[in-house]
Order: structure tokens, then sequence, then C-alpha cells
């Protein structure tokens, strides 16, 4: 008897390899053995596979049905697979054409019923059967939506496995079933609100922007209620749309994530806020058998924002560390590793002390000098100074608030179009290195005649490096911010006034 | 005799003769031992065949050969021995499986699968 061949998808973080799928019916007893490192998930798929066929009124012989996943040595985790080991095994039956079913790559888990059940991290083996060279695929009709975001990829969606044989040449009458859709998540924070909202702490909403300008991360500083979560909130607003493949890698993670893509393909940086209870493998990523994203993989090229930062485990804290270095998150298990890019903006949030209240006009801190040490100690020192910039926000007063009426506030529109023109000047800077933003390049470059600060402007810089009040790293972060100071304000180098500026934000919060 | 014997008697019979009619002998019928029954062993060219005959009216609760287990096919192997024990220089043998589904007042059908252990 002929044997059966069709394709699917193993995904590993996002990488993903074709897996052949070859079905082989003999002569035997009714058995169904499934070989080729299939986990336990993918093991029952056996009997999936023989009551969905029986069920779409396509039965599968009672005979030994062998079905092998190759290449062999490579683990296969999860439901994937089922469209494809039923197509095969119907292929070598020969109640589908044989040719049709091997040209195509099948995604999607069975119910018993027939009906294919919707999958998380389609986006990815889409991208991965189409960099195969393969030109079609067959997807649940729950899942095509998000399939169809793939360039150059002809997307079949089926609602059931009936469907499918039939697409492949089975000779049968369609029966309308119902589409079985994802689930649709819940909402995270709101990151719609607009700039103009903000009231107060001009210096904040300044130190926003040029933190979307440089690409610089952020710590902010202040009391409860002082607005630390609304401003950080606003950061993805200020940033610029996404180009096409940085939001199909977005979509890919969030897939991965099992959050589906819903009405084409979002072209806004992601804001992530995981709570301060998140474990390093919530925040970084991590499982034993499917490897998934997490918070940190989930906020690439967007923001990650860990509010009431030293509440967060030191480990779930320090595991950021090589992302931030990187770019790169890298995950390793026994059997492999999955690696998601990270390249996002971080925004730490913090209160000064237990009770909140340390520092701020108008309310009385109890906490012991020991005490708000302790708490802020929290936060490593080697986390810390990855971050550039350093804002204290303050309660807005009641007289505050009263003028906010008649001073003019800036939108995000206004504000992201200032940024956009600082971003451009910067990229078209740094057009002959790999660096596209201030905050990513390298203080050899800083240092070089192209990107050193203008004559005499780094004076008072200086003087804080001989004092030994900073470090030479400081010294380049400094300097790195003066550059995305002196893009906003459209000058060719920064000036003493920008290194000024600069050493405020990066001093300013205790 | 019971409604079920009665099929499966007949099945058997249907077994036989399509065994038969294929060019294979009859060595036994339903050949008893103390460990239990095999239904059919027959000689074909110099394999003796040990034959599991099983009979359904319809595939409702599915189908007969989906009822031979491993736990059967065990206690066939055992009973294959006793046989070759009790008929010795039986030289090599295999076991089959037929399956015959014989609904009332129709053709019955019958699949044979060789070589099944």
């Amino acid at each position: 008897m002929a044997i059966g061949r069709a394709h699917a998808i193993s995904l590993l973080g996002l990488e993903g390899a074709v897996v052949e799928i070859e079905a082989d019916i003999s002569n035997n007893l009714p058995a169904f053995v499934l070989i080729g490192l299939p986990d336990a998930a993918l093991g029952e798929a056996r009997d999936r596979v023989r009551s969905a066929a029986g069920n779409s009124g396509l039965p599968l012989p009672s005979r030994k049905l062998t079905v092998n996943l190759s290449p062999a040595a490579l683990p296969k985790h999860g439901s994937g697979f089922d469209l494809g080991i039923a197509m095969a095994a119907l292929a070598a039956d020969g109640q589908v054409s044989t040719e049709s079913v091997a040209r195509v790559v099948h995604l999607g888990e069975l119910g018993l019923d027939g009906r294919l059940r919707p999958l998380a991290g389609i986006l990815p083996a889409v991208l991965a059967a189409v960099r195969a060279g393969f030109g079609t695929v067959v997807v649940p009709a729950g899942n095509a939506d998000e399939a169809a975001l793939v360039p150059g990829v002809r997307v079949v969606p089926v609602v059931s496995l009936r469907d499918a044989a039939i697409w492949h040449g089975a000779e049968l009458e369609p029966i309308p079933l119902e589409a079985l859709m994802p689930a649709v998540p819940t909402a995270a924070l709101d990151d719609s609100g607009d700039l103009a909202d903000v009231i107060g702490n001009p210096d904040a909403v300044e130190a926003m922007q040029v933190a979307a300008a440089g690409g610089h991360h952020v710590y902010l500083l202040g009391p409860p209620g002082a607005g630390k979560t609304m401003l950080a909130a606003r950061l993805p607003g200020l940033l610029p749309d996404l180009t096409a493949e940085q939001a199909l890698e977005v979509a890919s993670i969030r897939s991965l994530a099992g959050i589906p893509a819903r009405g084409g393909l979002s072209t806004r940086p992601p804001l992530e806020a995981p709570h301060h209870t998140a474990s390093a493998a919530a925040i970084v990523g991590g499982g034993s058998g499917v490897i998934r994203p997490g918070a940190a993989a989930r906020a690439a090229h967007g923001v990650l924002f860990l509010d009431e930062a030293p509440e967060f485990a030191p480990a779930a804290l320090d595991a950021l560390r090589q992302p931030l270095e990187s770019g790169v998150i890298a995950i390793s298990r026994a059997t492999a590793t999955a690696r998601f890019p990270a390249r996002f903006q971080l925004v730490l949030a913090a209160n000064p002390c237990p009770c909140g209240n340390a520092g701020s006009r108008d309310g009385d801190c109890r906490c012991t000098a020991m005490a708000v040490r302790r708490y802020l100690g929290r936060l490593s020192g080697p986390l810390l100074d990855r971050v550039d910039i350093r804002m204290d926000v303050h309660r807005i007063t009641a007289g505050q608030l009263r003028a906010s009426a008649e001073l003019p506030r800036l939108s995000t529109a206004a504000a992201r179009e200032r940024i956009l023109l600082a971003r451009a000047s910067a990229a078209e800077r740094l057009r002959a290195t790999p660096w596209r933003v201030n905050a990513h390049v390298a203080g050899s470059w800083l240092r070089s005649p192209v990107g050193a600060p203008a004559r005499g402007a780094t004076a008072a810089l200086d003087r804080a490096l001989e004092r030994g009040g900073i470090t030479m790293r400081g010294y380049d972060r400094v300097l790195r911010l003066a550059w995305t100071l002196s893009d906003l304000d459209g000058t060719s180098r920064p000036g003493a006034d920008h290194i000024g500026r600069a050493l405020y934000l990066r001093k300013a919060a205790r | 005799m019971a409604a079920k014997d009665e099929l499966g008697a007949r099945g058997e019979r249907l077994a036989e003769r399509h065994l038969l009619r294929r060019g294979l002998t009859l060595l036994d019928r339903n050949w008893r031992c103390p460990q239990g029954e095999i239904d059919l062993v027959l000689r074909d060219g110099d394999e003796v065949v040990f034959v599991e005959v099983k009979t359904r009216s319809s595939v409702a609760f599915g189908h007969p050969l989906e009822a031979i287990t491993a736990a059967k096919l065990a206690r066939l192997r055992r009973l294959a021995r006793a046989w070759c024990e009790a008929h010795p220089g039986a030289g090599r043998i295999r076991i089959d499986a037929v399956a015959v589904i014989a609904p009332r007042d129709l053709p019955a059908v019958i699949e044979h699968l060789e070589r099944v252990f």
C-alpha cells in the first residue's frame, strides 16, 4: 500500500523546523503506532485522529497504521500535528490525493467531532513554512486571520477534517459546521491615553520624550499617586510605528504566547506591565516542554514597565540584565535552547520608601533611614547602571492643578512628531554604524571625532568625573542623553546646555 | 445454543471454507487443550497456520479485528506451542486472523490477515 506524506511545523521559540509525517498502512491487526519522539500531548493524537476521522465520515481502515515523525531525533511537542497526521493517514489509505497532501503544510489540533481547534503560535509556524519553501498552508479557520498576516503564502482555512479532505480531492459532500474560534484575551494595561492628560511634572514629561527619542531606559521615583503609571503608559504612544518586520516579530511572539493577532498586524509598539509577584520565568520566559516567551520577550520593540520595581523578586529583576545588554533572551533547557528577541525599553517605577512618602512635600514619612536604604537597595546596582534616565515625579499641588488649565500641554501626536524628527537625525548620523538610536551607541563612538560633543561643552562633566561624582560608564551615558537632547533641539552637536540637562536627567533621583 | 455461539460457529465454517478455497489444507478444527482452544489449524505449503476467527454481525460495536487484543494473541501463541508439543515435527508456524462480518440475511464479508504476530 502507498505511503502517505504530509508536513507540519515544530516550533522552538520563534524558530520553526519542518517535520515530515509519514503514514503507512500494513496488513496487520488494527493498531495506531506513533513514533518519532512525540511528547504526551502529541502521543494522544492517536485517539484524536482516529475518532475525528470516523466522525468526519472518513474512517481509518481496521489495519495497522504506523505514523513516523521525522527528523526522528527532534523532540516534538503539542497537538498541532493532528491535522498532518490525519491527512497522511488518509493519503496512505487512498481517501485523498497523496500528491496534494505532500505539497502542503498542515497545522491544527483536532477535536473528536472532526473540527479543528485554533493553535497558539500559528504566525511563527506559517513564517517557518514559508522560509522552508512551502507555498500553501492549511490552518484551522479560527487561525485564518493570523496566518494571512504572513506575506507570500496561500492560506487555506478549514473548519473540519472533512473540509480539509475535500480540499485534497476526497469525493464527499461538505457538511457546514461552526468554526471554533480562539479565546479572546483579557485587556491589559491601557496604553491609549494622551500625553496631554498628564498634569504637572513637566520635567518627567520631557524625560519621557527624551526616552522615546533616544531609546533610553527610565527609572521613575515618586510617592503613590504622583502619576508614574500614567507617564509610563504614555511611552508606547510616543514611540514611532513599528516596521513591517518588527510588527511581524511582535505578532509572532504574541501568537506564541496565545494572544492572537486580531484585525490585522498592529504597528504600534507593545506595552507589557507584569505584576510585581512575577517569577523570573514569567519575566524572561520558560517552560519545560514548549518554551514560552515571557513578559520581556512580549515587550520586544516596545515598553516593559515594572511598577513597584523594588517589590519584584531580585532574581526576576536580574534576569533582565542579559536582554538589556544583548537584546536577545536565550532560554536553555536540557533538550534545546530557544531564542527570543528582547530589544525593549525598560521603565522602572518605585516609591521612595516602604510608606511611599519619603521626600514628598505633603506627606509624613515614618520610615527609618535604614528601611529607606534597604527598600531602594533591592534594585541592584548593575540593573540601575543600565538605566540612563532617573527622574523624580511629584504629586501635583492644588495650585498646579488650577494653573494647569491655562498652561499649554503637549499632545502625544505633537510630541511624537518631534520625536520622529529627532530619531531621524540620529539614524542619519549613525547611518554607517550598526546602531539606530543613541541609547545603543558604544562608548568608543562617543569619543571618536564624529561622536564627540562640541569643543568645551563637556567641562561640567569632566569636573564631575574628576571629583568622582560619576563613573566612566556614567560619563558615556550622559553623553548619549546629551546627543538625544541635541537631536530633539535640532542642533548638530550637543553643547554645554545639553550636557547640563543630561546630567540632571541622569542624577535627578536619589 | 446461544445466538452468539451460533454466530461464532457460522463464522468459523465460513472462514474454513474461505481458507480451503485458497488452497490451505485442514489439520484441526476447534483443537482443545487445558489452556484453551484454537479455532482452526491448517497447512499452507510447509507452514502450519494457526487461525483465530472473529465474527460479528455488524461493525456497530467495532470491527471484529479490533477485538483481537494483545492478551488474546499471547494466549494464541501459547496454544500454538502446546499444539506443536502434541504434534512433533510441525516445522515453521505462523498465526493468522480472519474477520467475518456476517449480517443476518446478507452475504458475509471475510477478511484474512496473515502473520499478525
